[in-house]
């Protein structure tokens, strides 16, 4: 973004310094990647052992150790970074940190063999800006990575909570529906709805009482954008939730995060509690009339909650079952009351439009589909992680360029895209730009932003009936197609990949797909058959030679029928 | 989990959401942190202070994975099987955990140490294959870095 990194740091030293109740500057400061994903790796340990060698070498009153957010695919996990020298050391294990201790931070000395590998060469790795990768453009991530969560005014010193304070104070709610609907601003969740439309429904939804509601149930598998903008930058969420009711005329909140995120609820709740004291949440938002709280809900393991009138159910209190649309939820969804519900992303992109402009917002990505889109790459790529790109990217780019190619050298069979409700995507596909409205002409779908990348040794039969489980187990129970025809399609896929399945299975698996589509109730059990009957068309033949010659080409499936119970429901 | 069910302390949590529109799940959620699963007698007794029938109560809590009315082990294993983890090895490791704990999907083990559960995705998808124990993720799971996670519950 526009601020240098001098400027932002500088400022946040005073604060640490005031902060600490001593006066004091840190000569360094030391950031570590605590993630969900960082710390899966160890990166809890790594700071463990940064504080107590920082202790031991008597460095506790000029180092500080602080943690930060992902930086994404751009960086192995867990990354540590010392400022103000610049320098990134990513992977780093407890191993590696009593020498970056002693030789850097004590002795000055770059520890060059622990230095990121993407900058060994070229001497010592300078961070932000820029983005070690060149496509990158970071609006919504603009923070993460880079400052700490945990810490109120590192966000206001990276004009955290101005966007509010515009809004509050120059702007009315008309004139801030006015500005988000000129930028185009499209839902981030999936499905891509105009953001400023919705905010609009519910303004002119009669009410006094109205609910800003965030969607932070990430569900899809692949997918874990959201988590890293809550674990990286939780203010960005709450400022624009807070817009987001001065808009419409909301004074409560409610982000629903999903119950495998507890680090996400963690830093929330510091968050929440920051802004409170700081009277940018709460009673009378900087003194003028305006009140608005946040709660957090926790989910408690349930995918189909991401649907928005399910996530509203469970709210409530109630089983995770979506309700009949319409009405939408602007017209009457949490207690009936009118809502907005959006997205993390979608939310993270508010400031930003609101400190910029529409028009510096619709300058990013394509003209149908402006700004940017997070990524997240996951599967057999070289590199994992997310990236943020402007919307329009090919998937060739994202793959091979962002996501290094496949592992170890494999060809692509397919790239799943927003999770197994998303769409699927061929290798004849590579080149079709991503956005919400380009996709759906080849039958795919941009969907949450998952790209799961799937190499040429696995077998069609083996993914299509992860897919399928996936499905029948998060499966609501509620109507007949999903919950009968989603055991129907893993039973047929079972049998095939035992080798016991026929030619007139695959018709029955096309009919089956064809009818839950049609039929099923809510969004999940018409998406559930998609990457079916995609994957039924695309490798026809690799589903041939499984029931007619009774072999996997990949030899994933055991091709060993189980012995058949006397009596045998078959569909 | 042995901790024995004292009335006092399901009224302390009913008290938390006192204000609360709809608490049912938060309430069930807490319950649950408290005890590790939610028995039968004490969601009827979570329904007869709600004032709501106890077939609703049974409902949300057989609704959802992550409640349990079922008494389950002090640490809670959950394998993602979801397509990101599943190729890059998942089948593997719910082998490998399967074969050290002795026990299949869904079972606790004789100690009431483990329970192995499979899940859907944990949103941990660039550390694949992943795992949870309790609410601590473990990344980049092979045979032996669970050999070495395990020992870490074990002791």
């Amino acid at each position: 973004m526009g601020t240098s990194r001098r400027n932002v740091f500088g400022k946040s030293w005073r604060f640490i310094g005031s902060e600490g109740g001593r006066g004091m500057f840190y000569r360094a400061h030391v950031l570590v990647e605590m993630t969900s994903s960082s710390v899966a790796l160890g990166a809890a340990q790594v700071k463990e052992q940064l504080e107590r060698e920082i202790a031991r070498a008597g460095l506790g009153n000029e180092v500080k150790v602080l943690e930060t957010g992902s930086f994404g695919a751009a960086l192995p996990s867990p990354f540590v970074v010392v400022y103000p020298d610049n320098v990134i050391y990513a992977p780093v294990s407890v191993r590696d940190v009593r020498r970056i201790v002693e030789e850097h931070l004590l002795k000055g000395r770059v520890v060059r063999e622990l230095l990121f590998a993407g900058e060994r060469g070229g001497g010592v790795a300078t961070f932000i800006p820029p983005s070690p990768l060149k496509k990158e453009k970071r609006v919504v991530l603009r923070n993460s990575g880079l400052i700490d969560p945990l810490n109120i005014e590192e966000y206001i010193a990276r004009d955290g909570y101005l966007a509010l304070a515009k809004v509050l104070t120059e702007m009315t709610p008309e004139e801030v529906i006015e500005v988000v609907k000129r930028s185009g601003l499209q839902g981030r969740g999936g499905a891509g709805f105009p953001t400023g439309l919705k905010w609009e429904f519910t303004r002119k939804a009669e009410g006094e009482e109205k609910y800003i509601v965030c969607n932070a149930d990430e569900g899809e598998p692949g997918t874990f954008k959201d988590r890293l903008i809550l674990e990286g930058d939780p203010h960005s969420v709450l400022e624009a939730m807070a817009i987001a009711g001065y808009a419409v005329g909301a004074n409560q909140g409610y982000i629903y995060v999903r119950a495998e995120y507890p680090q996400s609820i963690r830093h929330l709740e510091v968050a929440i509690a920051q802004a409170k004291e700081r009277g940018l949440l709460g009673e009378r938002i900087l003194g003028i009339s305006f009140s608005f709280d946040v709660k957090i809900r926790r989910g408690a393991g349930a995918y189909v909650c991401g649907e928005e009138t399910a996530l509203l159910e469970s709210i409530e209190g109630k089983r995770g079952e979506p309700r009949v649309k319409p009405p939408y939820p602007p017209q009457k969804g949490l207690w009936g009351k009118p809502t907005v519900i959006n997205n993390v992303e979608t939310l993270a992109n508010i400031p930003p439009i609101i400190l910029n402009g529409p028009d510096w917002f619709r300058s990013i990505g394509t003209p149908t589909c402006p700004g940017t889109k997070v990524f997240t790459l996951t599967g057999n790529v070289n590199n994992l992680g997310l990236v943020e790109v402007p919307m329009g990217i090919t998937l060739r780019e994202l793959v091979f360029e962002i996501g290094g190619g496949i592992r170890g050298g494999h060809g692509l069979k397919l790239v799943q895209t927003g999770g197994p409700s998303g769409g699927t995507m061929t290798p004849d596909l590579l080149d079709v730009p991503m956005a919400f409205d380009t996709l759906p002409r080849y039958n795919s779908a941009l969907g949450s932003g998952a790209l799961t990348v799937i190499d040429d040794t696995h077998c069609i039969v083996d993914i299509v009936k992860n897919f399928a489980e996936f499905f029948l187990h998060e499966s609501c129970g509620k109507c007949t197609p999903c919950r009968v025809g989603g055991k129907r399609i893993v039973d047929i896929l079972e049998r095939i990949s035992a080798g016991a399945g026929s030619p007139e299975d695959l018709e029955k698996l096309r009919y089956l797909g064809q009818h839950m589509k049609a039929t099923a109730f809510c969004g999940l059990g018409q998406a559930a058959p998609n990457p079916l009957l995609r994957c039924l068309e695309f490798f026809r033949e690799e589903f041939e030679v499984h029931v007619r010659e009774k072999c996997c080409p990949q030899g994933v499936c055991t091709m060993r029928p189980k012995p058949q119970p006397k009596k045998t429901v078959r569909v | 989990m042995n901790t024995p069910f004292v009335y006092q302390d399901i009224e302390e949590i009913l008290s938390r959401y006192e204000k609360e529109e709809t608490p049912l799940l938060c309430i069930l959620e807490d319950i649950q942190e408290k005890w590790g699963y939610l028995p039968r007698d004490v969601l009827g007794y979570v329904a007869r202070r709600l004032g709501i029938p106890s077939s609703t109560v049974y409902g949300v809590a057989t609704f959802y994975a992550f409640l349990e009315v079922r008494p389950v082990g002090k640490y809670v294993i959950r394998v993602c099987k979801s397509t990101p983890c599943h190729v890059r090895g998942a089948t593997d490791v719910l082998e490998a955990l399967k074969r050290e704990l002795g026990i299949r999907e869904g079972e606790t083990t004789k100690d009431g140490k483990f329970t192995l559960e499979v899940t859907s995705c944990l949103g941990v998808c660039g550390v694949a294959p992943a795992m949870m124990v309790n609410d601590v993720t473990y990344g980049n799971l092979t045979e032996e870095r669970i050999r070495e996670i395990l020992a870490l519950y074990r002791e």
